[in-house]
C-alpha cells in the first residue's frame, strides 16, 4: 500500500479561512437560532398551561370520547343530516362563483401589467390583502349581524374571504401571461379592452378555472366549520351535537363530511384536467 | 371574418406597404366554413357546460336560502355595520381619539401574543410529527406499502377534518384554554405539513440515497445523510408557510373557547361592542401583516430572492 503524501494542511487554512477559520458570531448562529426555537417552544408550552398531568386526564379523556364514538350512527336524523351537506355543498359552490366572478375585474386592477402604476395598484392590493387578513370566521359573525342566521351568511362570509384570495391569485396569473399575444392585440389595431379580452383572456381563463375549482374543493372544509358559528350547513348540526356529547352522531358527520369531501376532490379532480389538461395543476 | 386574409407567412415583413393576397372566393368559403364549424362544436360545448353550471347554481341558490329580497334590504345593514364599528360610544369617529378606541391593547396584546404562541408551539409539534411520518408515506422511501398506506390515510384524515372541529373536541377532552387550541392546530399541521413534506421528498435525486445505502447504512442512516440535506429547506419553507396560515387559524380557536384572541373578539361581536370590534380586528390584521411579512423575508433567506414559494 502507498501511502499518500500528507496533505499541506497549513497552506490549505491559509488559503480558505472563510471554510477554516469561520467567525464565532457564524459558527454559533445555527445552534443559536435553534436554541432560540426550543426556548420559545418550552416557554409556550408552560405558558399555555401544557403539564404532564392535564396531558395524561385529556388523553384518557380523550380515549373515551373514541370509544364511545363507535360505531358511528346517525340515529333518526340522517335525512336532516343530507339536506345539512346540500346546504354546505350549496354554500361552497355559489360563495366561490361569486367570489370569482367579483374578483376577477378587480384583480385586473392589481395586475402589473393592466395597471403600471404604483399609487393605483397599491390601494388595491393593500385592501384585498385586509380583506384575507380576517378569517372566514370573522366574516361569518358579520354576516349574521347583517342578514341573520342561515346559510346566506354563510354564502356571503365564503364570497368576502375568497374575493381577497382569488383577487391575489387571479392578479398573480394575469402577471404571468404572455405578453406577445396582447401586443399583437394591439397591432391589429385592437383597444384596451380587445387586448384584455382576446389577448390575455384566452390565456388567464383557464388557469383562473383551476384555481376556482380548487377553491370550492377547499372551501367545502370551511363551509362545513363556518356552520360552529351558525352560519348553517353541516357544521351546525356537528357543533350542535358535540355539545350535547352524543358521540356517535359526531363520528358519523365527521364521516360525512371525509366522504363529501372526497367525492368533491375526485369531481373537481377530473373537472381541472378537462380544462387544463395534463400540466401541472395549480 | 372577411377581414382575415389569408397572407403568406414570407410576405409578412412587407405588410405595412405590400397590398395582401386575398384568396379566391370559393377557397376562401371552404376555409371559412372549416373554421365555423370548428369554433361551433367548441361553442356548444361552452354553452352546455356553462348551462350545467348555471342549473347547479341555481339548486345551490335554493339549498343556501340564498334570499335576494333579504339581502338587497339588508345590504345597508352590512355598509352601517362598517359605519358603526368605526363610531366610539361617544359618537366620535374612532381615530380622533386612539386611546379611547384602543383602550385594551395591553390586554389584546397579551391576547395576541397568546395567538402566536399556540401557532408556534402548534405548528412546531405538528411539523415535528410530520418530520417523523412523511418519509413513511413518501413512495420513494417508504420502507413497506401497507405502512404508506395507512401513513397516507392518517394524513388525509388529519388535514380533512377542520382545525376547528378539533379544538371543538379538545376543549371537552382536556378542558377550556389554550392547550386545546395547540393540539388541534398540531394535528391539522401533520396532516398538511405530512403531505406537503413527503411530496417533496419523492421529488429528490435517488442517486445520494443509493451511495449511503451501497455503504451498508440503515433506513434511518440514509434518511440522515442522504434525503435530508436535500429536503430540508424546503421543509422549511413549507412550515413557515404553515405557520403564516395557522396564525390566522389561531385568531378564531378562541371562537371555540380554544384560547387566544378570538374569544375576546366573539365577545365583542356577539355583544355590540362596536368600536371593540374594529380595534381587535385591526389588530390581529397588523399582527398577520407583520408575522406575512416576516415569514416572507425568511423564506426569501432561504430560497434566494426569485424562488419564493
Amino acid at each position: 500500500m502507498t501511502r499518500l503524501p500528507a496533505p499541506n494542511s497549513e497552506g490549505l487554512r491559509a488559503r480558505y479561512p472563510a471554510v477554516f477559520n469561520r467567525p464565532v458570531s457564524a459558527r454559533l448562529a445555527t445552534p443559536a437560532m435553534l436554541l432560540g426555537a426550543v426556548g420559545i417552544f418550552v416557554f409556550g408550552l408552560v405558558d399555555l398551561e401544557f403539564s404532564p398531568a392535564r396531558m395524561l386526564a385529556g388523553l384518557h379523556q380523550l380515549g373515551w370520547i373514541t370509544l364511545m364514538m363507535i360505531p358511528p350512527d346517525p340515529g333518526s336524523s340522517l335525512p336532516a343530516y343530507l339536506v345539512a351537506l346540500g346546504e354546505t355543498l350549496s354554500i361552497a359552490l355559489l360563495g366561490t362563483t361569486i367570489a370569482a366572478i367579483f374578483a376577477l375585474p378587480v384583480s385586473l386592477l392589481a395586475a402589473r401589467n393592466i395597471v403600471p402604476s404604483n399609487i393605483f395598484r397599491f390601494p388595491v392590493r393593500r385592501f384585498l390583502d385586509s380583506i384575507r387578513g380576517v378569517d372566514t370566521l370573522i366574516w361569518a359573525l358579520v354576516w349574521i349581524n347583517v342578514v341573520g342566521l342561515g346559510p346566506f351568511a354563510g354564502v356571503l362570509a365564503i364570497a368576502v374571504s375568497d374575493f381577497g384570495a382569488f383577487g391575489k391569485l387571479f392578479s398573480e396569473a394575469i402577471e404571468a401571461a404572455d405578453r406577445n399575444q396582447v401586443e399583437g392585440i394591439r397591432a391589429s389595431g385592437g383597444n384596451a379592452l380587445h387586448e384584455i379580452r382576446f389577448g390575455l383572456m384566452p390565456q388567464v381563463l383557464p388557469v383562473i378555472a383551476g384555481q376556482v375549482l380548487y377553491f370550492i374543493e377547499s372551501n367545502t372544509r370551511s363551509a362545513t366549520i363556518i356552520g360552529i358559528v351558525g352560519a348553517g350547513g353541516i357544521g351546525l348540526q356537528l357543533a350542535e351535537q358535540i355539545r350535547v356529547l352524543e358521540w356517535q352522531k359526531v363520528s358519523f358527520l365527521i364521516l360525512m363530511i371525509l366522504v363529501a369531501v372526497a367525492a368533491i376532490d375526485w369531481i373537481s379532480g377530473k373537472l381541472r384536467f378537462a380544462i387544463i389538461g395534463r400540466r401541472a395543476v395549480v | 371574418m372577411t377581414r382575415l386574409s389569408f397572407a403568406n407567412a414570407d410576405n409578412d415583413a412587407g405588410l405595412m406597404t405590400v397590398a395582401v393576397p386575398i384568396l379566391p372566393s370559393q377557397q376562401l368559403a371552404a376555409l371559412s366554413g372549416a373554421y365555423r364549424a370548428a369554433v361551433a362544436r367548441k361553442r356548444i360545448r361552452s354553452t352546455v357546460a356553462a348551462a350545467v353550471f348555471l342549473a347547479a347554481l341555481v339548486i345551490a341558490a335554493v339549498g343556501a336560502e340564498v334570499d335576494l329580497r333579504t339581502f338587497v334590504t339588508k345590504i345597508g345593514n352590512f355598509v352601517s355595520y362598517f359605519d358603526r364599528i368605526l363610531t366610539l360610544e361617544s359618537g366620535a369617529r374612532v381615530w380622533t381619539d386612539i386611546g379611547e378606541w384602543l383602550w385594551g391593547w395591553r390586554k389584546w396584546s397579551l391576547l395576541l401574543g397568546e395567538t402566536i404562541l399556540i401557532s408556534y408551539v402548534g405548528t412546531l409539534s405538528g411539523a415535528m410529527l410530520a418530520f417523523a411520518l412523511n418519509f413513511l408515506a413518501a413512495e420513494n422511501t417508504a420502507p413497506a406499502p401497507w405502512l404508506r398506506f395507512a401513513v397516507k390515510r392518517l394524513m388525509e384524515f388529519c388535514r380533512t377534518v377542520p382545525d376547528i372541529v378539533f379544538a371543538l373536541i379538545f376543549v371537552i377532552a382536556f378542558g377550556l384554554g389554550p392547550t386545546a387550541g395547540v393540539l388541534a392546530i398540531a394535528i391539522h399541521s401533520i396532516g398538511a405539513l405530512g403531505k406537503q413534506y413527503s411530496e417533496i421528498v419523492e421529488n429528490i435525486d435517488m442517486k445520494p440515497v443509493e451511495g449511503v445505502r451501497s455503504t451498508g447504512a440503515s433506513w434511518i442512516s440514509c434518511m440522515r445523510f442522504a434525503v435530508l440535506p436535500q429536503v430540508a429547506a424546503g421543509f422549511a419553507g413549507y412550515t413557515l408557510l404553515r405557520f403564516e396560515i395557522n396564525v390566522r387559524g389561531a385568531s378564531v380557536m378562541g371562537f371555540v373557547g380554544a384560547g387566544g384572541i378570538g374569544q375576546e373578539l366573539v365577545v365583542a361581536i356577539r355583544k355590540f361592542y362596536y368600536s371593540d370590534v374594529s380595534a381587535i380586528l385591526l389588530m390581529i390584521i397588523l399582527t398577520v401583516f407583520v408575522i406575512d411579512i416576516g415569514t416572507g423575508w425568511a423564506r426569501g433567506r432561504l430560497f434566494g430572492k426569485d424562488a419564493r414559494a
